[in-house]
């Protein structure tokens, strides 16, 4: 246990605290308890940080279910520390922030930081887990504590929606993404990434490699809102705005760009790897982009710019891992430069995004609105807000000066590149991911004048426009300041966090090979060159389009065919779905409990007996066994009568009787062959539950004489002989067979290992205690079961 | 359901305690002769549902005014957080330890852990017995 595994734990810790706390801490704002923790976190982080230099990678391992390969090793390097800081930083930030947007009196304030808490611990384990098992376990977790998040208002209908999409969408990559890990497992016999990255041949020579790649590559891309699976995004912007811009700008969505990152000295030499993620990448930038102009509310196109953006990232992800591969070994230096383009302009679309979505969320808090149709003209009122708007929205637009613009010189020199060692139809991908820029120009142009000037419309405005608070403002300010610094002073994150990031990455590339002291500045300004030209380009068109932008909106979004629409698919799907399951699931569950027990005996019946003939694994084998005494023979027939006693009694309580008859001579042969733990229990339990059945007896009604038909009780007689054979058999042949050695002896030294003469407690205590944990945990979910199906059973109906 | 048995209900306060006694003599002594948390909760749940058949519901919950489901998950817990206390001291996930000690009027006596773990098992078992059995029973159609 260290201080890393520490402070993955403390979001945990918070999300039992908080709500432990709320109940007495109601006069302050609960957003302040929940401050102290990414706060306490990002100064943690921070001390690994020194602008200077890069981090010596951390690695620290406790043992979890080392049986399957599960460790909690984490792994802390330069690409991890990037996004620890950016999880806790822009999360404190977003703390603060929520703390001003959410009422203290409205909300259910507990329930808000709780889940915020569980999804700040999930990301940050999955960024710094080197077990994939463990990472993926925190990634499903960041999937269900967004679904919380995001269905925080779950009395509106369209949450409720948009949370179960976006759950359904990123889980089912998720799967696909464990699958894509098994394979690697099975290929290497580690889960470890570390150890991963070093089998090199060994790997790619696996059949089940490339498969395995596009496993991955599925949960990266459900996760980042990649084309075609980026339609859950606009549909979570249903969740408050502090969540929107803390999952959709910086962490949650950011999860899939890691994933490739991270994985990239794996994958990166393929050539599908690199040209799947390109391809995917600028058709989600460009669609992104175009998406964005039609929409009024302003959070739906931020949605769409997150999704255009994060394509952005990806493809140059893609360009970069280019340089890994031996075809391209001559220009693998030019593409190397495309990776430090990904992760500056990751960082750059975490600061501008978290302002916009911030101030979309002052917009909404203080006019009452998010349709740039009703917004307009409110420059005077709200200056601040503007500043802080146009600085986001230029940072975006990739002009200087600001951070946006030299990523986005960047991202063009790396496409440029690549269509230059590429054949003639890669030309395309430049084009597009000009044409991308431009339309990116103009929604961020309808960002800042379409809801700041213009005329003003008081009327259409359900509230007195003013100025925020100071509190809603701190944040974005903040963030607006790095915006700026980025385009400054680009060596804030050079050496420290980019450099050392692209080496690790790009650790196998024949550039870095040839030059292991490698480094690359980013510097504001590039000189005239064709990227410059591109620029003044966009402005220009972009001015023009943008002014023009109510003549030629319509017409152009007609053109898309409306059946093709990846959103009315997913609905239809999910509604046929939903439809079919109610059809399988009525036909088979009746309400009868008969049939319900018919189902599982006959499934058991057919299972094991079809395994026992199959396998031909049938003994009898009677040598061994001692000859039957006189006292158990009676015990045994005593046992039959009071079955057949049951078959033909006429009330349920001379049927209750018989049970218990069997169930006492049970125990006694436990006591014969000396199992006295076992007859103890046997007892008691045979005693509980014929009270048990007592008491169920008293609300059922009469019996009637039995007016079943032949073809009832002929199927039930099957199905009872049935299970009888089996088990006879069964028990039979597992005497016969001796497989294994028996872990007995094992179990014999109890009194040595556990402290223990007694074996049966020993085992269910400590050597076996983990069964024993979860056998208790089904017995009360078995009892709260019963206990909400009995109280609650009117509830609904009353309301 | 109210019924009077003078019988039943003047031998059942005597039996309960002896039931009673019985039941955590089989908690502590589980780990070195038959017995356990186990079979602990499942006595003790005997000795409450006999309380529960010689005297009315109500009256039974005025004297143990114990809310089953609460005991039943405090058990869960208990056991978890032994396991989890484990993690702590950087061992696996449940890891049992024991130890002899001299104690006052006990002499030597042996501590483990897995007494604890013990513990939340016979709260579990005597929770969700309860649960089901009282909640069953005071139902009405």
């Amino acid at each position: 246990m260290s201080t890393l595994h520490l402070a993955i734990l403390l979001p945990f810790i918070f999300v039992v605290i908080i709500p432990l706390l709320y109940k007495y801490t109601r006069a302050i704002h609960t957003g302040w308890i929940a401050l102290l923790v990414p706060v306490t976190l990002f100064v943690y982080f921070l001390q690994y940080f020194s602008i200077s230099k890069a981090i010596e990678p951390v690695i620290v391992s406790v043992p979890w279910i080392s049986s399957i390969g599960l460790e909690f090793t984490l792994y802390l390097d330069s690409l991890s520390l990037l996004f620890a800081l950016l999880i806790t930083g822009i999360g404190t930030l977003v703390v603060l922030y929520s703390i001003f947007y959410l009422s203290k009196d409205r909300e259910r304030l507990n329930h808000f930081y709780t889940y915020l808490m569980l999804f700040m611990g999930a990301m940050l384990g999955s960024v710094l887990a080197d077990n994939l098992l463990l990472l993926y376990s925190f990634w499903e977790l960041t999937s269900v504590s967004s679904f919380l998040l995001i269905a925080y208002w779950y009395q509106r209908k369209r949450s409720r929606y948009g949370a179960q999409k976006s759950m359904f969408i990123t889980m089912t990559g998720g799967f696909s993404m464990l699958l894509g890990f098994i394979i690697l497992y099975v290929a290497t016999g580690t889960f470890s990434i570390r150890e991963i990255i070093t089998m090199g041949d060994a790997l790619t020579s696996h059949a089940l490699f490339i498969p395995a790649m596009f496993f991955i590559l599925l949960g990266a891309f459900t996760k980042s809102a990649q084309f075609p699976f980026h339609i859950w995004l606009p549909d979570a912007m249903e969740a408050p705005t502090p969540i929107s811009a803390y999952l959709h700008s910086a962490t949650m969505v950011k999860a899939g760009v890691y994933l490739v990152a991270r994985l990239t000295p794996i994958f990166g030499a393929q050539l599908e790897w690199s040209w799947t993620i390109i391809i995917v990448g600028i058709i989600t930038l460009a669609m992104g982009s175009f998406n964005a102009l039609k929409q009024y509310d302003l959070k739906a196109l931020l949605a769409y710019s997150t999704i255009s953006q994060l394509g952005l990232i990806m493809s140059l992800l893609g360009v970069g891992s280019l340089s890994l591969n031996a075809n391209y070994a001559p220009y693998s230096e030019y593409f190397v430069a495309a990776f430090v383009a990904a992760i500056f302009h990751l960082i750059n679309h975490s600061v501008f995004k978290g302002s916009l979505f911030m101030m979309v969320g002052i917009l909404d808090h203080e006019t009452g609105t998010r349709d740039i149709r009703k917004l307009g003209g409110i420059m005077h009122l709200m200056p601040i807000s503007f500043t802080f708007t146009m600085i986001g929205a230029f940072s975006m637009a990739g002009l200087p000066p600001f951070g946006g613009f030299i990523s986005k010189e960047m991202f063009f020199t790396s496409v440029l590149t690549l269509a230059e060692h590429s054949n003639a139809w890669i030309t395309l991908i430049p084009i597009l991911a000009w044409i991308a820029s431009i339309f990116t120009f103009i929604y961020c142009m309808i960002i800042i004048f379409k809801s700041f000037t213009g005329t003003y419309h008081a009327d259409r405005l359900e509230q007195k426009p003013h100025e925020a608070p100071f509190g809603m403002l701190v944040s974005p300010a903040i963030l607006s300041l790095l915006a700026i610094a980025l385009f400054f002073f680009p060596g804030l994150v050079d050496t420290s966090i980019i450099e050392p990031t692209v080496k690790e990455m790009a650790a196998q590339s024949p550039a870095l090979i040839a030059d292991p002291n490698w480094h690359f500045h980013i510097s504001a300004w590039h000189g005239i060159n064709l990227e410059l030209f591109m620029t003044i380009g966009i402005i220009i068109i972009g001015t023009l389009l943008y002014l023009g932008i109510e003549r030629w909106k319509t017409p152009v979004f007609d053109l898309v065919p409306r059946r093709l629409n990846l959103f009315t698919l997913y609905d239809k799907a999910i509604i046929g779905m939903e439809k079919a399951a109610t059809r399988i699931t009525k036909s088979y569950m009746t309400g009868s409990t008969t049939h319900y027990l018919s189902y599982i005996f006959a499934f058991l019946i057919i299972a094991v007996l079809a395994t026992l003939i199959g396998t031909g694994s049938f003994v009898l084998d009677t040598s061994q066994d001692s000859p039957i005494e006189w006292y158990e023979l009676m015990l045994g027939i005593a046992t039959v009568i009071a079955a057949v006693f049951i078959l033909f009694s006429t009330s349920r309580l001379m049927s209750i009787m018989g049970v218990g008859v069997i169930g006492f001579t049970i125990s006694l042969f436990f006591v014969i062959f000396r199992a006295p733990d076992l007859a103890l229990t046997q007892l008691v339990v045979e005693t509980i539950s014929t009270a048990l059945f007592l008491l169920c007896f008293y609300f059922l009604p009469k019996m009637k004489a039995s007016i079943e038909s032949i073809r009832f009780k002929f199927t039930n007689a099957i199905i009872a002989i049935g299970v009888g054979l089996t088990f006879t058999l069964m028990g039979l042949s597992a005497y016969g067979h001796r497989l294994f050695e028996p872990i007995a002896e094992y179990f014999t030294n109890s009194y040595e290992l556990a402290g223990a003469k007694n074996i049966v407690n020993a085992i269910l205590v400590d050597f076996r205690a983990f069964d024993t944990m979860l056998e208790i945990v089904v017995l009360f979910s078995a009892g709260i079961g019963i206990y909400t199906y009995i109280k609650l059973r009117y509830a609904g109906r009353n309301e | 359901m109210k019924f009077t048995d003078v019988y039943l209900q003047t031998a059942t306060k005597i039996l309960v305690f002896m039931i009673m006694t019985f039941s955590i003599y089989v908690l502590f002594a589980g780990h070195n002769n038959p017995g356990g948390g186990f079979i602990g909760g499942l006595i003790t749940a005997s000795a409450l549902v006999l309380l529960y058949i010689a005297f009315d519901l109500q009256t039974v919950q005025e004297v143990i005014p114990v809310d089953y489901k609460k005991l039943a998950a405090t058990g869960v817990i208990v056991s978890v957080l032994t396991g989890v206390g484990s993690l702590v001291l950087d061992v696996p996930f449940l890891s049992q330890t024991f130890k002899y000690v001299e104690l006052p009027f006990l002499g030597k006596t042996e501590l483990t852990t897995a007494m604890i773990f013990d513990l939340g098992v016979y709260m579990c078992v005597v929770g969700t017995t309860m649960t089901i059995i009282t909640s069953i029973s005071e139902d009405d159609i």
